[in-house]
């Protein structure tokens, strides 16, 4: 299985190297996405602070969202498809490959856009740098929702709009904890309450993708 | 090696095979024949356990097409489709060690399979630069490397050259020599005279002529 893993999360971390989609068409959009958020909350400094954490998290999902659906779209044709299923790679393996390809691209989503909320928002560097512990597990735990939702969605008609609406249930516990906790550390309060539940999820999540993932790929 | 009874496979209720009978021997080449839309694809799908069989029986190496384990049955045989095979940011090179590793083989075998299919020259190109017939070179050399027991391979003599299609009958003859069985679907019969395949017509889902 961890075999399996790391040759699947080579092969996305390569072929998303080789594609350049984060850098060049995610990145760019989360970047002006908190750009115009900055702008839309006008020039006051203490509205940007208190609303920093919300606004991280917001553009830290439309990106989760785009790059999910490009993780499972690399799968999709049916040709490719048809051929890897004939490798019968291990479906736990390829879930847990394709979470650590995914976790990987947020974490890098992740740092940018936190430089960015503390240039454009304001954000307290000293907070964000206490934040990002806990932005890491968050979008661990992300990553593995969404790998688990995108190959739910993956290969229906419309997968692009059921993805967000059906990873919101999944999504929502995680925004909640993950911004409570960033506006904590911005704060000095306490932490581990929004950690707990961010790492319950996580583990969840890695416990559902490692039983089901073949019975999804199957469906 | 392969045997099918009364074999029926349905999507969304509609009838892909409608009732096919066939027994397959090993080291057998078979080309399958039949209008668009006639089942030839779906026809391999089953035989690769890429789709599940709706009623009937069937057996596939050994593999109970209903009760066995599909996910074993798909590491035993091996796929080309019409559609493009691989990844298509991945060179050739990338791609045949994916499959490699993923299947527990050495990758010193790949310069050997890529240069038996003539993509020396282009190991280190994405596949998403290669022509056509490129493309079903190294979907042959990813077979090549797999060595599968079974073959399904979906029209690929469309987008052959004349050279190509000389290269890919010659390399078939091999395979089956070699013990494989080998199944290739196809619009038109085989030109070529050596290979002396078995020709199965589909039409509707049904096996409508069989010539040895």
């Amino acid at each position: 299985m961890i075999r399996i893993a790391w040759l699947v999360a080579v092969k996305d971390l390569r072929i998303e190297a080789r594609s350049r989609v984060l850098l060049w068409q995610v990145l760019p959009f989360g970047a002006m996405a908190l750009l115009l958020s900055g702008l839309a909350l006008g020039p006051t400094h203490a509205g940007h602070s208190t609303a920093g954490p919300g606004l991280f998290y917001l553009v830290t999902l439309f990106v989760a969202l785009l790059m999910i659906n490009r993780s499972q779209g690399i799968e999709r044709t049916p040709g490719t498809r048809a051929s890897v299923a004939t490798l019968g790679l291990d479906p736990a393996g390829v879930f847990l490959g394709k979470t650590l390809a995914l976790a990987i691209e947020l974490w890098v989503s992740g740092v940018v856009l936190l430089c960015g909320a503390v240039l454009v928002l304001h954000t307290a560097l000293h907070g964000a740098l206490l934040a990002l512990p806990s932005i890491i597990v968050t979008l661990g735990a992300m990553a593995a929702a969404g790998t688990l939702y995108g190959a739910l969605t993956s290969g229906g008609e419309g997968a692009a709009t059921l993805l967000p609406v059906l990873t919101l249930p999944a999504f929502a516990p995680l925004l909640i904890s993950g911004e409570r906790s960033f506006s904590a550390a911005l704060n000095h309060g306490a932490l581990w309450q929004w950690w707990v539940i961010v790492v319950v999820a996580l583990v969840a999540y890695l416990g559902v993708g490692i039983l089901l993932y073949g019975v999804l790929e199957e469906s | 090696m392969v045997r099918l009874d009364d074999a029926v496979v349905l999507s969304n209720g509609f009838p892909l095979l409608s009732g096919v009978d066939l027994e397959l021997v090993a080291g057998s080449l078979s080309v399958i024949t039949g209008a668009n839309g006639a089942g030839k694809t779906s026809l391999l799908r089953l035989l690769g356990g890429l789709v599940a069989l709706s009623s009937g029986r069937g057996t596939v190496v050994g593999i109970d097409l209903s009760e066995g384990d599909l996910r074993h049955l798909r590491r035993r045989v091996g796929w080309l489709g019409h559609e493009g095979s691989f990844y298509d940011d991945l060179s050739v090179r990338e791609n045949l060690e994916f499959a490699a590793r993923a299947l527990g083989r050495p990758t010193q075998a790949i310069e050997g399979v890529v240069e038996r299919v003539g993509l020396t020259h282009r190991i280190d190109t994405t596949t998403k630069q290669l022509s056509a017939g490129q493309r079903r070179r190294l979907g042959l050399s990813w077979l090549l490397l797999r060595r599968p027991e079974l073959w399904l391979l979906d029209e690929p003599y469309a987008s052959l050259d004349d050279e190509g299609r000389t290269f890919f009958d010659g390399l078939l003859g091999e395979v089956v020599a070699g013990g494989a069985t080998v199944v290739v679907s196809a619009h038109d019969p085989l030109r070529s005279a050596a290979l002396h395949p078995r020709t199965l017509t589909l039409a509707g889902g049904r096996i409508v002529s069989d010539v040895a």
